[in-house]
């Protein structure tokens, strides 16, 4: 760790960030508070309904099965990404021609514009046309996932795995590559087993970057609005519209600005409450091990 | 542990067969798309990529995607660059709350700002600007930015500022000598996260374009539901956005492996 000095100065060197972000952050932020507590009749005439609004989205059923329908999504998410990404970074080959072709080939759905991540998983699983559809058909398998909310759900996790274990994956086996040769070797002279080398020695060098991709794979997949936006649409009936999809509809597509706003502000809550969390464990943990000096 | 490696190469398998599809149908005809079921395409053409190279209003897309997103790594890097450094090397007053607000607004989901977003660039003129969108952008790349330059610094020992400036040299001159050249990977791989998640994003570069600066992305959602359903097309527009990624993906290659852990290992 580096001894920090005390230097009220660097707030300049932080000033322009702050602005920048205050400007793209506070004011929208203040626009949002403001449909919140008000309401409006056209014309920019306001009046002031305090907590009305955010009592009617507390209590409306719509809220209730949207934030459900997402705190199942992220936890499927992260029970399934986070142990398979791990499961392949320790399966990776450490050097050679593979590396390359691993790393390539793994970081190529991270870079695919999200609706472009719909789109490919749309044609791949359409029953008329994709490889994926047609191929469950004719193996007699009945699915389309434009009827089934199940055959729905099962689409848009398995896209999102495609498109994010990858993280998962890099994240761990950069923590991975950073364990020195000579920790294995004294491992393996003091007969230690796969399951042992892997609690011991590369659970807990894996243990920040893991957290990272745990914060990160949570908040986006709390987040996720235009892949089952294009694939799905939020149907069949409402089984895929999750709390961004909802959201959209709200204030776009009814114009409700009012509870749209309430609804913005709680679900911007949850998910601060819930990084919080994270972020209070994660430098936990860092510290921890920075100190017990594993 | 001889079979290991079929872990890897089955996942690696599995995310190319439907980019692969993607290829696939961007090399048929629609008619064919619709009628034959086929592995690969029995009738090659490219006439689909033709329609997006020699029409302005889809090749222009890219453009704007571009544009925008160049932008939006220039000014979250060189705005990050010195406020990281202030993270990495002193404390201040609220620096451990600035730090933590600046990373909330990677947790502000896009959907609860697209609408503020559009009222606010209206207001002040810079609505369907490519500068708009990469500024809304800065809201969560900006933060990121800041979070990875972080970690990288903190790797730089502390002696090597103090033996510059027991040199002579000032701070900036310092800076931009000897500490810029030390973090080059880290400005790296911080630009690369800035593009990624710049030229990924849909929702608000949707929301605040509507002619000059459409991204490619939106172009094509738009173009699904106005012409019927031009599988081939889309699917040609499809492969093209993978394209740049692909490129980026190649530079950074050597750097991905310590890059992804953000300097943090």
């Amino acid at each position: 760790m580096i001894e920090k000095q005390v230097n009220q100065k660097a707030w300049f060197m932080v000033l322009p960030v702050f602005l920048l972000v205050a400007f793209s952050a506070i004011i929208p932020l203040m626009t949002v508070v403001n449909y919140a507590f008000q309401d409006t009749f056209g014309s920019n005439q306001f009046y002031w309904v305090g907590l009305d609004w955010f009592k009617e989205i507390i209590h409306s059923e719509r809220f209730h099965d949207a934030f459900f329908r997402q705190v199942a999504f992220s936890a499927i998410i992260l029970t399934i990404e986070i142990p398979l990404g791990v499961a392949i970074a320790l399966a990776m080959p450490k050097k050679g021609w593979g590396v390359p072709v691993c790393l390539i080939s793994m970081a190529l759905p991270l870079l695919i514009p999200w609706n472009v991540v719909g789109t490919i998983w749309q044609i791949f699983a359409r029953v008329d046309i994709g490889l994926l559809g047609h191929t469950l058909t004719q193996l007699g398998i009945n699915y389309n996932y434009t009827q089934d909310p199940v055959a729905a759900w099962i689409t848009i996790i398995v896209m999102d795995v495609w498109h994010w274990t990858s993280l998962v994956v890099l994240l761990s086996y950069a923590g991975l590559s950073s364990i020195p040769d000579v920790y294995y070797q004294a491992a393996k002279i003091d007969g230690a087993s796969k399951i042992s080398i892997f609690r011991y020695i590369q659970l807990p060098k894996m243990q920040r970057v893991l957290l990272i991709a745990v914060l990160l794979r949570f908040m986006d997949s709390f987040m996720i609005y235009t892949e089952p936006f294009v694939i799905t649409g939020g149907g069949p009936g409402n089984s895929t519209t999750f709390m961004s999809i909802d959201l959209v509809k709200m204030a776009i597509g009814q114009f409700d600005l009012g509870p749209a706003a309430a609804m913005s502000l709680l679900y911007f809550l949850v998910i601060l409450l819930l990084s919080w969390v994270f972020y209070t464990v994660m430098s936990n943990i860092g510290e921890e091990s920075s100190n017990g000096g594993v | 542990m001889r079979w290991k490696w079929t872990i890897p190469a089955i996942y690696i398998i599995f995310i190319l067969v439907p980019i692969y599809w993607l290829v696939n149908m961007s090399l048929k005809t629609n008619a064919e798309i619709l009628s034959v079921f086929s592995l690969w395409p029995q009738d090659l053409t490219f006439a689909n990529y033709m329609v997006i190279f020699t029409d302005p209003s889809w090749y222009s897309g890219y453009i704007n995607s571009m544009i925008y997103v160049s932008i939006n790594v220039v000014i979250s890097v060189c705005f990050a660059l010195p406020a990281a450094y202030a993270f990495s090397r002193y404390t201040f007053v609220g620096d451990k709350h600035l730090f933590f607000w600046l990373l909330t607004n990677r947790m502000a989901p896009p959907a609860v700002f697209a609408l503020p977003f559009f009222q606010l660039y209206s207001s002040i003129g810079l609505f369907d600007t490519h500068i708009a969108v990469a500024l809304a952008h800065c809201l969560f790349n900006l933060p990121l930015a800041v979070w990875i330059l972080e970690g990288f610094m903190s790797g730089i020992p502390k002696e090597i500022d103090e033996t510059a400036f027991v040199d002579g040299y000032s701070w900036p001159r310092f800076f931009v000598k000897i500490f810029i050249p030390n973090i080059a990977s880290g400005i790296g791989v911080t630009a690369f996260f800035c593009f990624m998640f710049s030229w990924v994003e849909l929702l608000l570069a949707r929301t605040l374009t509507a002619v000059n600066a459409k991204p490619i992305s939106a172009i094509m959602t738009r173009t699904v539901s106005a012409s019927g359903l031009d599988w081939g097309v889309l699917s040609a527009a499809g492969v093209l956005t993978i394209v740049p990624g692909a490129l980026v993906i190649w530079f950074v290659r050597n750097h991905i492996a310590k890059g992804f852990a953000l300097g943090r290992v």
